[in-house]
């Protein structure tokens, strides 16, 4: 287009006879100390101080106590193995092979190291692992062979920590925790309604069962009993 | 499905307002005329003079010449970690190539993490090298968009004011304060604010867990409000303790977009047209919305191949259902599908989700709206590349009339036409060229967690994410190697820098432009045409050049998925 001409710029240059770096080598070093100081160790001390003083369970990571004993923190995912337990969701964080040490092998619920499978849709590993669980899950639960199982229950979470199953899930489990404790379908149901977490302020997320909160329910009702 | 509704248009509401507030008041940053006492203390002891006006190569310098400063700083304390006394872990130092990769990586606002935060970094590193570089990589991108706004409202002008000044008060008078009270409400909900590493559990099976915590808060605030992204765990923003319930999954998205949004407010405010940081804010708006559609249909729709086997994906009263792989439960699939439309959108790149995991559609969207990088865009920087393609738009539009193109008042010659292509083809160079490089590497087939066309993707999300400064993964990928660590770092500064300093330079030049009446040949750029205009410029170069590397890797891996075939 012959109207986008190029005009010759005014002087772009500083005022005549100062360098483009004058003055700026002091302050730039000075500037990566000082900012250092204010906001990688004054703001966050201050804002730990302010936090121990004014939430300090919630500051130090949520900790539930059993029998005196520190027995983990609500908003971390725990392992259960046991029937008499609800079951969380698989997980994929790794740990220390005991007798490598230099190697990872399975190890569920690693507070340690959070993880993920990260496999994709297509991957044939992702494929057979769920197969597997799905297998497993419907033995456990009584099911039949081609029963559907709920997709919270043969996946692997994001952090490998997730503290939470879906209430279908969670229901689907009630039977072998009765059976396995003693306690008839009906109170284990009850008691799962009771621990569902609700949409956080009424809108937020996705109703949920807590894992923990509820087998520490679990393990009370058993206690009182 | 009626209850992920509420919840998307609920924070776009929230967004909004919070946009008029936070743009109002970084409109006073940059123009308030009076220094607090604590910002004339600062430049006494920088030695800067805040008095100064800075032309913008000298503006550019000073931004460089620090960012050096503080990369350098925080490289040498990366690699000293081991020799500091406070860790009750006694986590090593990083590695040379590694180091160089966090340093480049955070002060460029990109934060890939080639690294495991809980097994790799100490307390004293968690908050001297990444929170520190988190506030001052954010503080840069703000303080340059002021000197860039600047730049577009003066006439006959030689100067974009003053980089410290813009510095100093947006750490000041917008970072600090903020973060601080958002720290605290995060830990009211339950992320950890300690000194303490760890605390040893017995859980009620009677196992031993390490439960890592350490000054989380402090560092999730920032690294939201800044559009950071790097996570004090491994896994990031999925790690409940960094975030624990649905509502601070909210806040992170509301404070990932806080100031890109605000920025167009507060552009509109200070140019005196307020209809044309509205036009700009659609145009945003309109760009993540359909992002957000698209992930979140993905993703609900669940994976084929696990319907196969009879896993019940549907939405029903007691599950929410979708494709749960790499997904945690309290976010189910509408907040998910929120985080990570708005994380790639805003270049924030926390992640809640492992985006390795989505669905090739769903996992599309996040590739694409880094290749884009001005959907929002990161703090200061999202904006400044919004305009790159507003004034590729009059550019074009003038073509196809013939006449001089006009933006905001100023004509458009061939020199700011030079820096805006600059800027415009420096990131796909970047992408392209190394991912190119990368699969031709020998060793990288053994670095992917996925093989087949979702292997290619891992490798293009990698420079996709390092260019645009998102720092967010397809994390299968182990780029903890030389090779990976080098070139990511460079894509990081080539990124950062080499769509900056030319549209630093353009503004200047606009600046010392006169400015001319508006005539009947001017293309009106405040009108829904125009913002309809932008959004299809944006789509069409992005779509153009990047097509043929999304065709081999999500799309054909979503053909391939539909047909059940596995890798």
């Amino acid at each position: 287009m012959s109207t986008v001409t190029q005009t010759p710029m005014p002087s772009q240059a500083n005022q005549p006879g100062v360098p483009l770096f004058r003055g700026m080598v002091r302050p730039a070093l000075v500037s990566a100390v000082f900012f250092m100081l204010v906001t990688g160790l004054a703001y966050p001390l201050a804002t730990t101080g302010v936090a121990q003083l004014v939430w300090p369970a919630a500051a130090h990571g949520s900790l539930v106590e059993r029998g005196g004993a520190p027995a983990g923190s609500l908003l971390i995912g725990q392992n259960f193995s046991k029937p008499q337990y609800f079951h969380p969701r698989p997980s994929a964080t790794l740990g220390p092979d005991p007798a490598h040490p230099d190697q990872s092998v399975a190890q569920p619920y690693n507070a340690a190291a959070s993880g993920a499978s990260n496999l994709g849709t297509t991957s044939k590993s992702l494929v057979d692992q769920v197969q597997a669980r799905a297998a497993a899950y419907r033995s456990e639960n009584g099911l039949a062979a081609d029963a559907p199982v709920p997709v919270d229950a043969v996946t692997a979470s994001a952090s490998g920590l997730d503290p939470d199953i879906s209430v279908a899930n969670a229901v689907l489990q009630a039977a072998h925790v009765a059976q396995a404790r003693g306690l008839t379908p009906q109170q284990v149901n009850a008691l799962i309604e009771q621990n569902v977490t609700p949409r956080q302020l009424g809108v937020l997320g996705d109703p949920r069962v807590n894992v923990l909160k509820l087998n520490l329910a679990l393990d009370a009702v058993n206690a009182t009993r | 499905m009626f209850d992920d509704l509420v919840q998307f248009v609920l924070v776009l509401i929230v967004m909004t307002g919070l946009t008029v507030a936070m743009g109002k008041w970084l409109a006073r940053v940059f123009t308030h005329e009076r220094h607090w006492r604590i910002e004339r203390w600062t430049y006494a002891v920088l030695g800067a003079d805040p008095a100064e006006p800075m032309p913008w190569q000298r503006y550019a310098v000073v931004l460089l010449l620090s960012n050096a400063a503080m990369m350098l700083l925080g490289y040498l304390l990366l690699r000293v970690q081991g020799l500091l006394p406070f860790d009750s872990l006694q986590r090593a130092a990083q590695t040379p190539d590694l180091a160089f990769n966090t340093a480049a990586s955070f002060i460029t606002n990109t934060n890939w993490q080639s690294y495991s935060g809980e097994s790799s970094l100490s307390n004293f590193s968690q908050m001297a090298v990444i929170t520190f570089l988190m506030m001052v990589s954010a503080a840069t991108g703000v303080a340059a968009c002021g000197g860039f706004i600047r730049g577009l409202c003066r006439k006959s002008a030689q100067d974009i004011g003053n980089y410290w000044v813009d510095f100093t008060r947006v750490l000041y008078r917008v970072l600090l304060p903020l973060s601080f009270v958002i720290a605290l409400v995060y830990v009211w909900q339950g992320i950890p604010q300690t000194l303490t590493s760890e605390a040893v559990v017995t859980t009620l099976e009677g196992a031993q867990q390490h439960l890592l915590m350490g000054p989380v808060a402090s560092l999730e605030s920032i690294k939201h409000l800044g559009t950071n992204g790097g996570g004090f765990f491994g896994m990031n923003a999925a790690h409940p303790y960094e975030n624990p319930t649905p509502l601070t999954n909210t806040l992170h998205i509301l404070c990932m977009l806080l100031i890109p949004a605000a920025l167009t407010y507060t552009a509109g405010s200070m140019l005196m047209r307020r209809r044309q940081g509205w036009a700009f804010f659609t145009a945003f708006l309109v760009m993540l919305i359909g992002a957000l559609a698209i992930v979140y249909a993905a993703e609900q729709h669940g994976n084929l191949n696990l319907a196969r086997l009879n896993v019940d994906q549907h939405t029903s009263a007691l599950q929410a259902g979708g494709n749960m792989e790499g997904k945690e439960l309290r976010f189910g699939i509408g907040q998910t599908s929120l985080f990570v439309a708005v994380t790639t959108a805003a270049t924030t790149g926390s992640v809640d989700a492992m985006h390795d995991s989505l669905t090739p559609i769903g996992g599309l969207v996040p590739i694409a709206e880094m290749m884009l990088n001005n959907v929002f865009g990161g703090d200061g920087v999202g904006f400044i590349n919004l305009i790159t393609f507003a004034i590729l738009t009059v550019f074009i539009v003038g073509m196809m009339i013939g006449r001089t193109p006009e933006f905001l008042g100023k004509k458009i010659e061939a020199r700011e036409m030079k820096f805006v292509m600059l800027a415009v083809l420096a990131h796909p160079l970047t992408i392209l060229g190394l991912t190119a490089l990368a699969v031709l590497w020998p060793s990288t087939p053994a670095r992917l967690n996925n093989l087949g066309p979702h292997g290619f993707s891992e490798v293009l999300y990698a420079y996709t994410s390092g260019t645009a400064n998102n720092g967010s993964a397809f994390a299968g990928l182990n780029t903890n190697t030389p090779f990976f660590n080098t070139t990511i770092g460079f894509a990081m500064l080539l990124g950062r820098y080499f769509t900056l300093l030319p549209m630093l330079a353009a503004a200047g030049s606009l600046a010392a432009k006169k400015s001319v009446p508006e005539g009947p040949g001017t293309l009106p750029t405040a009108t829904p045409l125009f913002t309809g205009l932008l959004v299809f410029v944006v789509l069409l170069v992005g779509g153009l050049t990047f097509f043929p590397a999304l065709a081999l890797g999500p799309i054909v891996e979503h053909l391939m998925l539909a047909s059940g075939q596995l890798f």
